[in-house]
């Protein structure tokens, strides 16, 4: 029997960072030392994956302003849209494909458990958002812009403003965890995070760019952010 | 004039991935909104893969995450992908369904620190080559310090024929690291139980692929 499921461009491994980038201290105990195994001829387990377009979703749930108090208080902060076009690296839109984010609010403060940082809750964000993208694969959120925060690495480290973004894509190989800054952001630079990445490119695929024309006057700025997940290469000669 | 956009040309004919960067302590409050401590909404995708109507085997699968120093983390995310009782990847989330083939599962902050999900025993999936390739799960690993998700499978120990003939696990020359992707049935109270601890790191150090 032959799969007949579509294969991806190979993931280049020296652009995303390295497990060991020491840096960034707590990735010195949490990277692997052996080789990853290479599977040269993937199958139907790395080639397949989920499909979300039936999990029903709030009617809030792209909408950070509203969705933590269903509009009962809004939030503190930049009001702001982030959208953008999830397509793969040959530029093909993907659609109906999920998009998860989440992050600190105004003040830097994680609405987590674990996060004790000085900056108080705000009572009425959450921090958490989801959609799906529509049939020429864009996404939208309406949300506020993240406070930068300080963080336990070096003496003095902050993080730059962040959003966390996640996307499944077509299988599980396409499968990304990222994090969205601000064009412009002195602390990018700085980060020990971003500088996980060797190559100055990289980075500018993690950086949001201000869309004055996508903008609404008088209420929100906002912010493009296009996401590009492995291409998909169409199945030829599979009966060799 | 046009603005330079954030995604990045590979080669004429392409583009780059967008780069990936570590979830962070915090990915529960986006992805595990029960371990975060928070309110969830209707639907989550969550650790719970079956219904009691499920056809298959029920099993949990269940294990820790262990960094190179041999201590546990605490804050790591796990997803897991697999194939129905039949050896079928079922594409099509929808929590009204009995059995569904992705999952999500968090270590958590108390004592034991473990991840589990409530699933079935996969069947064979076919390899391209058309043997079959053992059952298994395929596991992704993302935490606070993993800068790039990692990606194991999970085989079982009590089907030794299977995975000896399996396409995959057979092209592990190290026998010693074969036995890291080899989950251990436990049986407690009734419920059959896989074990698998994930060590990042070090001394029987789990195999991580790329594909």
């Amino acid at each position: 029997m032959q799969s007949n499921h579509n294969r991806f461009v190979t993931r280049d491994r020296n652009w995303h960072p390295p497990a060991y980038a020491p840096g960034y201290k707590t990735s010195i105990a949490r990277s692997p030392q052996q080789a990853l195994m290479s599977m040269q001829q993937p199958t139907a387990s790395e080639l397949t994956g989920p499909d979300f377009s039936h999990l029903r979703m709030g009617s809030y749930d792209n909408d950070l302003l509203m969705n933590f108090t269903q509009g009962e208080g809004l939030p503190q902060g930049e009001r702001i849209i982030l959208f953008g076009r999830v397509m793969d690296q040959f530029g093909k839109p993907v659609p109906h494909t999920l998009v998860e984010m989440w992050q600190a609010n105004a003040g830097g403060r994680y609405r987590h458990k674990k996060d004790a940082y000085l900056a108080p809750l705000d009572p009425h964000f959450g921090g958490v958002g989801r959609c799906l993208t529509d049939d020429q694969g864009f996404y939208r959120f309406r949300t506020i812009k993240p406070g930068p925060y300080p963080w336990p690495n070096d003496v003095n480290s902050w993080r730059p403003a962040h959003i966390h973004v996640s996307v499944m894509g077509p299988s599980i190989s396409s499968r990304l965890i990222t994090q969205m800054y601000f064009e412009g952001d002195p602390l990018i630079p700085l980060c020990p995070i971003v500088h996980t990445l060797k190559d100055p490119e990289a980075v500018e695929t993690m950086v949001g760019r201000l869309d004055m024309a996508n903008s609404k006057p008088m209420d929100c700025l906002a912010y493009r952010f296009d996401i590009v997940v492995r291409g998909e290469l169409q199945t030829y000669f599979e009966n060799q | 004039m046009m603005k330079q956009p954030n995604t990045q040309p590979m080669s004429e004919l392409m583009l780059r991935e967008t780069a990936s960067q570590t979830a962070g302590p915090y990915v529960h409050i986006g992805l595990a909104l029960a371990a975060a401590g928070n309110p969830e909404r209707d639907e989550e995708i969550w650790s719970e893969m079956v219904k009691p109507d499920a056809s298959g085997e029920h099993i949990e699968v269940v294990g820790t995450v262990i960094d190179g120093n041999g201590d546990l983390v605490r804050d790591a995310f796990l997803e897991a992908w697999q194939a129905d009782a039949e050896g079928n990847y079922q594409s099509d989330y929808d929590l009204r369904k009995p059995f569904n083939s992705f999952g999500r599962t968090a270590t958590t902050f108390d004592h034991g620190s473990e991840w589990s999900l409530k699933t079935i025993k996969p069947g064979a999936v076919v390899h391209p080559n058309g043997k079959l390739m053992a059952p298994h799960i395929n596991l992704a690993i993302f935490a606070r310090g993993v800068n790039i998700h990692l990606q194991t499978r999970l085989y079982f120990d009590d089907e030794v024929e299977a995975n000896r003939e399996c396409p995959v696990l057979s092209r592990v020359e190290s026998d010693n690291r074969r036995q890291t992707l080899i989950a251990k049935r436990e049986e407690a109270g009734g419920v059959i139980r896989y074990r698998f601890d994930i060590r990042l790191q070090g001394p029987g150090e789990t195999i991580f692929f790329d594909f």
